[in-house]
């Protein structure tokens, strides 16, 4: 049972840095526009080549 | 809006763009936003996939002066960077990517942007699911058979992660649940707050006493899946709610002074009998007021649903919300601000919606009758447990197992699961719906009234009468030096043709159009102005066209109908809904319109304070009446009756006194509406079934004192998950 006290906080620490990608995914407004995002990934504009420059958020 | 300001409602497509510019360049320059100097929003009603995207960011971007543009499909609107330009410049770019844009108030958007209450609320559920993960993981050895100080020590980590969790996640329900008990009410949150703070105490006392079970598991998925049904209820009414601030235009609501020599603009709100005032062509009347100076046409089928214009000149009477079509004029201001018609109106509109009275959504008639029997059973089965066994711990436990179960876990998911797919549905046909029991009371309509100009029809004329070739030319350059809607539709008509050139092209306000042409005076205008019988054009929408000596042609047009508009009244009727046309226009068009669409119940030239009366009427029978209009003759009956939608096209007063906004141009989502209202009621109540069901099994084992942690989770979440997966089944279904 000592593997407890290893496994538990590990398994505790997977779980907050699940958390820990959710709020920043949050913070960083990936939520805002689902339904578009899901719509872009058919876009085939920046295909060729990456887009030159990325506007400010 | 952009129905309108085709035909010439909209002040800021009048003669003279600039004039009408600079009040909105100086509002943008009043603003001083530093931080985001030119960022304009336009709301795209038509996108709808991945290729819209592209093609309305390619169009922006390969627009000159356009830094950057981003479209969010989800709100359905795209944010633009460019200095310099004002969406006036952009919406003819759209429409030419083919893309119907209307532009948006960026104040009154900026709270909808942050959305603040809505990436909380995901923040609380993220935090309440990361915990429930956890909780469950230990619960399930607990469950499996851990025993004494293996048990305990879990017992002690779930402890550690859930009382900060339901501390923090379960927020939004205590702020609700001391509101309704400050007010003395019983809402949905008493019961569900009790159950956090009764099942989290009752868990820390058990887990001192080495106790067989603590229900932490069950506080934090309480949490989380009320917070999933707070969150979908959240998400409905912020996207209703800025997709109606995107409807409110940009209407300035200035007009200008003139005293002395000087032309000066002030609010409306400043102005005062006996003021001089300057009304723009295209402009709308800001206050009632009489002609002192000018000639021009008034166009008040916004006002009374006259489709034709009325000819103006010094010393008539004008009401604010008209709209002055082809001559500036002087107006003597009689009544502004709260005397004028206008204001009179959004008083008939207030005392209207006191009428309709305040609607008992089903779900707080279900609140209202659940939670007083959820405490009754909990304090009931404390009571007898105590009184039969003496064992206050034992009683405890029993009730707070009571209280866990019964709690309205389902039913918090019920309303806003269906709620949120049926009006992502019809969002997606084009319907915006603005109010959360809009859809329960759609359902329950078996009357709609519609009202004629700017909904059945466009309020656009249509040329029916076919011009002579060597005419066209000559025709279709008059046509084009007026803004008023017949020569709009001329213009229209004659597209594809080569305007002759033609000189000394000159308008005359309130009369008509003329010009020289290969020596020959050409006048495009009202028969009385072209020295003909006035009576010869009083009874339909027409023009005359003289060339020269000849004997003038006589131009129909007639008012086109709204698209879908047919399809939407016949599956009305095939529904076995009663259809009612009432309408302000004279009885010859209404009438006409009325066979045209199959409508047998139709009146004309009512008032505004008459459809009111006559929705009154209908209710009073016991009828539920829908009332679809666009004008501000409407807007008492949109406020008066059972539900009500409006165009995207209606004046603001309209849109805000109705529940749905269609936000497309066509008419169809109307008669689609109502049959998804009706399969969202039905599921509504069948999730109240399915939740009540779970508990007629669940509470007699709970009274009995055999609830487990595990029962308790087994209940919660299944009943959860069925009530969502019914509610889905709307969206899938009959596409």
């Amino acid at each position: 049972m000592e593997i407890l006290v290893i496994l538990i906080p590990v398994s505790l620490a997977l779980g907050a840095a699940g958390l820990g990608a959710f709020l920043w995914a949050l913070r960083n407004r990936q939520f805002e526009d689902p339904k578009g995002d899901g719509e872009r990934v058919l876009s085939d504009r920046w295909d060729d080549h990456p887009r030159p420059d990325t506007p400010p958020d | 809006m952009a129905d309108l300001s085709a035909a010439g409602h909209q002040p800021r497509l009048g003669a003279c763009p600039a004039c009408d510019a600079a009040p909105l360049a100086q509002r943008l320059a009043d603003r001083a936003e530093a931080a985001h100097p030119a960022r304009l929003v336009l709301s795209l009603p038509d996108a709808h996939c991945a290729l819209c995207i592209t093609s309305v960011e390619g169009a922006l971007m390969a627009h000159p002066g356009v830094r950057a543009a981003r479209v969010n499909l989800t709100l359905r609107r795209v944010t633009v960077e460019a200095p310099g330009l004002t969406a006036p410049d952009l919406i003819p770019v759209l429409a030419r990517a083919g893309h119907q844009a209307h532009e948006l108030d960026p104040d009154a958007l900026a709270g909808a942007t942050a959305d603040r209450a809505g990436r909380d609320l995901l923040m609380r559920i993220g935090i309440a699911g990361f915990a429930m993960m956890n909780v469950m993981i230990l619960s399930v050895a607990v469950w499996s058979g851990a025993e004494a100080a293996t048990r305990d020590l879990f017992h002690w980590i779930s402890g550690a992660i859930a009382l900060p969790t339901v501390a923090f996640a379960g927020q939004p329900f205590f702020a609700s649940a001391w509101t309704s008990i400050k007010a003395r009410r019983l809402g949905m949150d008493v019961p569900i707050s009790l159950a956090l703070i009764l099942a989290s105490a009752i868990s820390v006392f058990e887990t001192t006493q080495s106790g067989h079970h603590a229900y932490f598991d069950a506080a934090v998925m309480l949490c989380f899946f009320l917070l999933i049904g707070r969150y979908l209820d959240h998400r409905t009414r912020a996207i209703a709610r800025s997709a109606a601030a995107e409807l409110t235009a940009l209407e300035v609501p200035r007009a200008i002074l003139i005293s002395g020599m000087v032309e000066k603009p002030v609010a409306v709100a400043d102005l005062r009998p006996g003021d001089l005032i300057r009304v723009r062509p295209g402009g709308r009347i800001p206050a009632d007021g009489i002609i002192a100076q000018g000639r021009s046409e008034i166009d008040r089928a916004l006002l009374t649903g006259e489709t034709l214009p009325v000819p103006a000149g010094p010393g008539m009477a004008l009401q604010a919300g008209e709209v002055n079509l082809t001559g500036p004029l002087d107006l003597r201001v009689t009544a502004a601000g709260q005397d004028s018609s206008l204001a009179r109106l959004t008083a008939l509109v207030e005392a209207a919606e006191t009428a309709r009275g305040r609607y008992t959504s089903l779900a707080e008639r279900a609140a209202g009758a659940y939670s007083p029997v959820v405490h009754l059973l909990a304090f009931g089965s404390f009571l007898g447990w105590f009184w039969g066994t003496g064992d206050l711990r034992l009683a405890v436990n029993v009730a707070a197992a009571v209280l866990i179960i019964t709690c309205p876990c389902a039913l918090g998911l019920a309303v806003p699961a269906v709620v949120t797919s049926a009006s992502g549905r019809l969002f997606r046909r084009g319907l915006l719906i603005k109010d959360g029991t809009a859809l329960e009371r759609l359902a329950e309509v078996d009357t709609v009234v519609f009202d004629k100009t700017g909904t059945l029809t466009l309020g656009q004329p249509l040329l029916l009468t076919r011009i002579p070739e060597d005419l066209r030319a000559p025709a279709l350059a008059l046509a084009q030096g007026s803004s008023h809607p017949l020569s709009r539709a001329l213009a229209e008509g004659l597209e594809g043709t080569l305007p002759a050139t033609v000189t000394d092209l000159r308008e005359h306000p309130g009369q008509g159009v003329s010009a020289i042409w290969q020596g020959q005076a050409l006048r495009l205008g009202r028969a009385d102005w072209l020295g003909l019988d006035p009576q010869a054009d009083s009874a339909t929408l027409s023009s005359w066209l003289a060339v020269g000596d000849q004997p003038p042609l006589r131009l129909d047009f007639s008012d086109r109908l709204r698209p879908g508009a047919e399809a939407c009244i016949a599956r009305l009727r095939a529904d076995g809904l009663r259809v009612i046309l009432l309408s302000g226009d004279r009885a010859a068009p209404v009438a006409a319109l009325a066979a045209e669409l199959g409508i047998d119940d139709w009146r004309s030239g009512i008032d505004p304070t008459g459809k009111a009366d006559a929705i009154a009427r209908l209710s009073d029978a016991g009828a539920r009446v829908l009332m679809v209009g666009d004008g501000l003759n409407d807007t008492a009956a949109l406020a008066r009756a059972h539900a009500s939608i409006s165009p995207a096209s209606a004046l603001d007063a309209a849109r805000v006194a109705s529940d749905m906004v269609l936000t497309g141009r066509t008419l169809a989502p109307v008669a689609e509406a109502l049959v998804i209202a009706r399969l969202a009621t039905r599921r509504i109540r069948e999730n109240f079934a399915i939740s009540i069901g779970y508990n007629v099994i669940a509470v007699p084992i709970a009274l009995l004192g055999m609830a487990t942690p595990l029962l308790a989770a087994l209940a919660m979440s299944v009943s959860s998950i069925t009530v969502t997966l019914n509610a889905l089944r709307l969206n899938g279904k009959a596409r």
